[in-house]
């Protein structure tokens, strides 16, 4: 006699707009952290204009430019990365993200020659020529070291983010499949088992005997190597947009600290 | 098209490269701008273009044309909240 019995598919949690939204709100706070550098910046200007245009003389536009231009075009490859992922076509996306991570790496070391120049120079926090400068270019070096370096450090965390979505995406990760059977009384004193077209048994499960109460069977899915899992685009949506946040920061310090003189 | 599929909507390769033109022409001008020595002028001129930039960045890269409106009313209060902050501290300072 045949029987049938249905099973269902757990459906695994996903919200889109949920985890974006959530992202969208760390990004308001990131937004206030800086937005608070800021205000301190504009009213310490407003205060000491002219040492804060003796002090921005100093700065190197052409590395700023070029740090600015830097940014902008890591903005442009990691836009670029999540379109190909959503076209599935994986390979240029981890292209673009790869010339993304290389962008910020450049844009570090780009940064590590300026402090290095400004330190070699003796301007840096508490350092012993200090005293000789003027009170408004003591504070503009002090804010351009907190802000240029807090923003650094959110580079540094953008690119630890975006290598982790990296792995991911490459790795692909297993994927698990819950399949539920609606009726375990059913099943009772039969075995799971899988054949081949010819009828031979590959796999055999224990049988399920009075002591069994609850029966769930559980495949474990790898994506092709051509297919990604589309959690790996929204981690590399969301990835994208903290570094988005990280290049405007950068297009409101570059023309503060390099440009108004 | 219907707000359940915003979220996959697939945006052209060419829209990105046209935004990123734009970024770099943006920040020529604005160093460019930077030579004149304008004074407040072209404070305010570095900024509006930042702005400029920032919202090219916001509306393109991070697809807020493309999102549902809860997304774009949720960044204009931020920034709303940010521009009473500077113009509340600005008041104080200015009628010290």
């Amino acid at each position: 006699m045949e029987d049938s019995i249905s099973l269902t598919l757990g459906k695994k949690h996903s919200d889109v707009i949920g985890a974006k939204l959530g992202m969208w709100l760390f990004l308001f706070t990131e937004l206030f952290l800086f937005g608070g550098a800021f205000l301190l910046y504009a009213t310490y200007r407003s205060s000491y204009v002219e040492d804060f245009h003796n002090a921005a003389l100093e700065m190197n536009v052409l590395l700023g430019a070029i740090n600015t231009i830097i940014l902008l075009t890591s903005s442009l490859t990691i836009a670029l990365s999540i379109a190909a992922l959503q076209r599935g076509n994986k390979k240029a996306s981890l292209i673009s993200l790869s010339i993304t991570l290389l962008l910020g790496l450049g844009f570090l070391v780009n940064k590590y020659f300026e402090w290095g120049h400004h330190i070699s120079l003796g301007v840096y926090p508490n350092s012993p020529q200090m005293p000789n400068y003027n009170k408004g270019e003591v504070l503009y070096y002090g804010l351009y070291y907190t802000m240029t370096g807090l923003h650094g450090l959110h580079v540094i965390i953008g690119l630890a983010v975006l290598s982790v979505v990296f792995y991911f995406i490459v790795k692909r990760p297993r994927t698990k499949i819950f399949l539920t059977p609606s009726d375990v009384e059913k099943l009772r004193g039969s075995q799971l088992s899988f054949s081949s077209t010819e009828g031979a048994n590959r796999w055999q499960a224990a049988e399920i005997d009075d002591s069994v109460e609850q029966l769930e069977i559980v495949l474990v899915r790898r994506p092709a190597k051509e297919g990604t899992d589309p959690a790996n685009i929204l981690k590399l949506e969301n990835a994208g947009l903290y570094w988005h946040l990280v290049d405007i920061i950068w297009i409101f310090l570059f023309p503060l600290f390099y440009l108004i003189t | 098209m219907e707000h359940g599929e915003a979220q996959h909507q697939v945006i052209g390769y060419g829209t990105y490269v046209l935004v990123w033109l734009g970024l770099l022409v943006f920040t020529g001008l604005t160093v460019a701008l930077a030579g004149f020595h304008w004074g407040k002028l072209s404070v305010f001129s570095v900024i509006l273009i930042a702005a400029a930039k920032s919202s090219l960045v916001l509306y393109f890269f991070m697809h807020l044309k493309y999102e549902r409106p809860l997304f774009r009313t949720l960044v204009l209060v931020a920034i709303l909240t940010l521009t009473v902050f500077i113009a509340l501290t600005f008041v104080d300072v200015s009628y010290r």
